[in-house]
């Protein structure tokens, strides 16, 4: 079996793994990360959204073998140090961005995606490039407004009426 | 009161900060010690014989604990159904068994014939391919229509037909309704299909199952949205097992929309196999095995007429459907076509005669049964399609022909003639919200612009009313549930003041831990920090129903107000005793109870400290401890109610819809939580606007499913929808629970399709393509076909 090293969420760790095992089986079952979720089988969903080395990909779609040496950031690295919530992590509660809160860490980890690569979306550049995470509980309404709110605070200035 | 988190404020929800932090535990994020892994073997026809079945080979592949078939199973029951339906004949309806896994034949794409238990998933997969399994296939039934031919193949033989019954209501009234739409001066027809969808909460459905010899005790953690539900029907029906030696815990659930109500059989397996091999044992639906094994919802196919005098006022209504049951009776398919369907044949009008006659037919597909909203779309697509359609051929505004037909503000509580009595409600000034915040005037304006750039543009309009808060338990007996449907609560106030509230309801993405806590907090004027939430484990909460039709803040919102109730009174018992003055003088407010008229007062803690430390205590007329249970069992349904304005534009050129704009005027009565009422609006309205754009459960004639995955099922993305309008300022507040609430869950999903789709007709009328009707989803193809005159 070939073993894997990779940084999750700023930790060094090594597992032993099958060239069959996706990223997301070995955060989840290997390194018990069980906020990055499944949702489904066609890489559709985004459920399983993480970040490696700083771009958004769908971990059910990446062999963990592939990625030997890479930075690996999930939902559980997105809290500030003190372990309170990040800006995008705080915008989703304060907008009522959740509901069951399946979808959220993969919506989440494609907001600050988003967020890097464009610092102040419009609501039609949030809903495009939100095309490959599928919510079935929010209509995504108040995600959009969310990523908005998040946006407006990193950039500091005032959130646009709605 | 703390204003910011009682009842009215929109608070944020406290459940959130673990589902953003990836701490939410759901079933799948369980692993037991010692767990093994099922994999099931799923038919891959629709209908056929099983001519041989020989998994020696997968028993000896590695790994493997033990293949699994229907002979394990020959002792144990089938997979119960919740309600009995009565037909129009009084003869029950076809009940054939649902087995755990197939006994002799398979019924549909997706129904597990054998179960491999290995020590890893992949073993239990890599055996399951060395099962020997031939299937002598048989002519699928799928057509609704054909099935009733008595030439048709049968789902169930012994069964004799495909019809499970032959449902009239109310039957008493056919001889009326006839003869009113024969001597009506317009009669408008409309035959339509209301598509089957697949319900898809992202959270795939998941058990694990658990025994513990020592103590003779099973434990299934699985994604339901009622856990004592499961654990009374498997438990008793299926399994045999006592309910004190089973517990059942649904911990956090990935949305349910009504998919997670019923008991399946993979739960059965689980618990099943976990005593039968002493391990733990776990299974994780794939989102392909979802689409073949999860409950679709919908499937209903109509003929609707409504009678109308000269002046567009409705003289009588009838409707004749045809509802697909799938190939097994699910946990309440039966009431869904029957009675959460014909009882809202009414809406929101004054019809005075109303027959509806429901045909539910057995078929080779996934079994249908509860989704979001539940008949209740179903009827208001048909009458609000059929209205539509009305004024257009009469000539009368969309919003006047409603308006003129409105059950009046003054006619509440409104006895209807399908049975259920309304008890308040103002559809007029719903319409006139909608008509404001859609901006309706502005519409003529807004059309031109389009027409400029060579689209069409619509508006289009619907009113909903449905029945949640379901439901007095004696009436559903009367119609045939296996169950009585209250709700449970128990507050255990515990010494130091802080609060645990157990609730028989379930949270899968509402918010009841925030919402609830803000209701207790407020009755006892604590911080709503102070007041924790458990829901969804058997062994701490009380019995209950669980939660789905909108009911948990209705009816499980209510028990709880009981307990609290039943709490501050004992409360004041032993506040009168400390400060030695009689119980009646006692006020409590804002966490202090007082003695009227005078400045004698003692905290909240002193009480809840007392209670459990009696020393100076009134012991003998008075227990200690301050904990209570209550079981809610409501008076009546609720009848949340609203007005839609959608506005879509059209690109003739290729039949593409997009979806403008959408406004929700709705009345929910007393809303706790408004950010959370919001919400579920918002979702809901995905939903709808998503089976009326989008979605379609499609099969082919041989019983394949076309549409298995998401790259064949569209599910509505963020680019596909538009931001909503919503408005719930207008509040009726219901009459017969404490609360004064209604129930919001479902509203979004019924009200929808019709108001979309009745936009996309206005859109090509205008156009002067004379379109009556399109069957939902409007896909590109189907409307362009419209547009053509021709058929996609
Ligand atoms: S699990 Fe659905 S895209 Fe990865
Ligand atoms: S919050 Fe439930 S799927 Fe998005």
């Amino acid at each position: 079996m070939p073993k894997v090293s990779l940084k999750v969420n700023g930790r060094a760790v090594s597992r032993d793994v099958e060239g069959r095992t996706l990223l997301v089986e070995l955060l989840r079952d290997g390194l018990g990360l069980t906020g990055t979720h499944v949702g489904c089988d066609t890489s559709q969903c985004g459920a399983c959204v993480v970040h490696v080395d700083g771009v958004a990909l769908k971990s059910c779609t990446v062999f963990a073998s592939d990625i030997d040496g890479a930075e690996v950031r999930t939902i559980e690295g997105m809290a500030n140090p003190d372990g309170s919530l990040g800006v995008i992590q705080a915008a989703f509660q304060d907008n009522h961005g959740l509901q069951c809160g399946f979808c959220t860490p993969g919506m989440v980890m494609s907001a600050a995606a988003l967020l890097t690569e464009n610092p102040n979306p419009s609501e039609a550049e949030i809903r495009a490039y939100l095309e490959g995470n599928i919510c079935r509980c929010t209509g995504y309404h108040n995600i959009v407004k969310s990523i908005q709110a998040a946006a407006a605070q990193m950039s500091a200035r005032p959130v646009a009426a709605e | 009161m703390p204003k910011d988190s009682g009842i009215g404020a929109p608070t944020k929800r406290r459940e959130d900060v673990r589902f953003l932090t990836g701490k939410g535990r759901y079933t799948d994020d369980l692993n037991r010690p010692g767990q093994a892994y099922v994999h099931f073997l799923r038919s891959d026809v629709a209908h056929g014989r099983i001519t041989k079945l020989d998994t020696s080979a997968a028993e000896g592949m590695p790994g493997v604990l033990k293949v699994f078939t229907a002979a394990d199973f020959a002792a144990v029951g089938g997979v119960p159904c919740g309600w009995l339906v009565t037909d129009r004949f009084g003869q029950p309806m076809k009940e054939p068994k649902h087995p755990v896994l197939a006994e002799g034949k398979v019924r549909h794409v997706g129904d597990p014939v054998a179960a491999v238990v290995a020590e890893t998933l992949a073993q239990a997969r890599d055996a399951a391919e060395a099962i020997e399994l031939d299937i002598e296939e048989l002519p699928a039934v799928v057509d609704m229509r054909l099935a009733l031919d008595t030439e048709s193949a049968l789902v169930h033989d012994d069964a004799g037909t495909n019809l499970c019954f032959d449902w009239g209501f109310i039957e008493d009234n056919a001889a009326a309704v006839d003869a009113a739409i024969k001597a009506a001066p317009h009669v408008v027809t409309l035959d339509l299909v209301n598509n089957r969808l697949v319900p898809n909460a992202m959270e795939p459905r998941a058990a694990l199952g658990e025994y513990d010899a020592a103590d003779d005790q099973h434990t299934l953690y699985t994604t339901s949205q009622n856990p004592h539900v499961i654990r009374l029907l498997m438990g008793a029906f299926v399994l045999g097992i006592p309910e004190q030696r089973l517990r059942v815990v649904a911990p956090d659930v990935g949305g349910g929309f009504g998919s997670k109500i019923y008991h399946y059989a993979e739960e059965a397996f689980v618990t099943f196999a976990a005593k039968a091999l002493g391990r733990p044992v776990k299974w994780t639906c794939t989102r392909s095995e979802a689409f073949i094994s999860d409950a679709h919802g919908r499937d209903h196919v109509t003929k609707i007429e409504l009678a109308l005098d000269n002046d567009g006022r409705f003289l009588a209504l009838r409707t004749d459907t045809l509802a697909n049951m799938g190939a097994y009776l699910s946990t309440f398919a039966p009431c869904i076509p029957t009675y959460l369907h014909g009882t809202l044949m009414a809406g929101n009008y004054a019809t005075p005669l109303i027959y509806v006659r429901v045909r539910a037919v057995f078929t080779n597909t996934v079994a249908v049964d509860a989704y979001r909203g539940a008949g209740r779309p179903e009827a208001t697509y048909q009458i609000e399609r059929v209205i539509d359609k009305a004024a257009r051929e009469l000539g009368i505004d969309p919003v006047e022909i409603r308006r003129r037909n409105f059950i009046k503000p003054d006619q509440f509580p409104y006895q209807t003639p399908v049975a259920v009595l309304y008890d308040t409600g103002n559809y007029h000034d719903l319409m006139d919200v909608m008509e404001r915040i859609s901006d309706r005037a502005g519409f003529p304006a807004r059309r031109k612009e389009s027409e400029a750039r060579g689209k069409l543009r619509g508006f289009g309009v619907a009113a909903y009313i449905e029945a949640c808060g379901i439901a007095p338990s004696s009436l559903v007996g009367a119609l045939g549930a296996r169950a009585g449907l209250y709700e449970s609560a128990t507050v255990r106030v515990n010494p130091t003041g802080g609060v645990s509230v157990f609730t028989g309801s379930h949270s899968h993405g509402q918010g009841h831990e925030t919402t609830f806590a803000q209701v207790v907090s407020d009755m006892l004027g604590i911080d709503a920090a102070q007041v924790d939430i458990v829901h969804g484990d058997t062994a701490r909460v009380p019995f209950g129903m669980g939660t789905y039709g909108s009911r948990s803040l209705a009816v499980g919102g209510s028990a709880i107000v009981k307990s609290v109730e039943k709490i501050v009174a004992k409360a004041k018992k032993i506040a009168a005793h400390l400060m030695e003055a009689s119980p009646t003088d006692i006020e409590f407010k804002d966490g202090r109870f007082s003695v009227a008229g005078t400045d004698k007062s003692v905290a909240w803690t002193d009480v809840t400290l007392a209670a459990y430390v009696p020393h100076k205590y009134p012991i003998e007329e008075l227990e200690p401890g301050l904990e209570e249970t209550s079981f809610y069992d409501p008076a009546n349904f609720t009848y949340p109610a609203g007005a839609y304005a959608c506005e879509v534009e059209v690109d003739p050129e290729t039949g593409k819809v997009d979806v403008l704009a959408f406004a929700a005027a709705d009345d929910f009565g007393n809303v706790v939580n408004p950010t959370i009422v919001e919400g579920q609006v918002h979702g809901g309205l995905a939903q709808g606007i998503g089976q009326a754009l989008l979605e379609a459960c499609a099969y082919d004639e041989t019983g394949q499913i076309r549409s298995g995955s998401y790259m064949d099922y569209a599910m509505p993305r963020a680019d596909d929808l538009p931001s909503y309008k919503v408005d719930n300022s207008c509040v009726t507040p219901c009459t017969h629970n404490p609360l004064g609430v209604k129930g919001c869950g479902e509203a979004g999903a019924i009200g929808s399709p019709p108001t979309f789709v009745n936009a996309v007709l206005d859109a090509l009328n205008s156009g002067g393509h004379e379109v009556a009707h399109i069957d939902m989803p409007l896909s590109p193809s189907r409307v362009w076909a419209a547009i053509n005159g021709g058929n996609a």
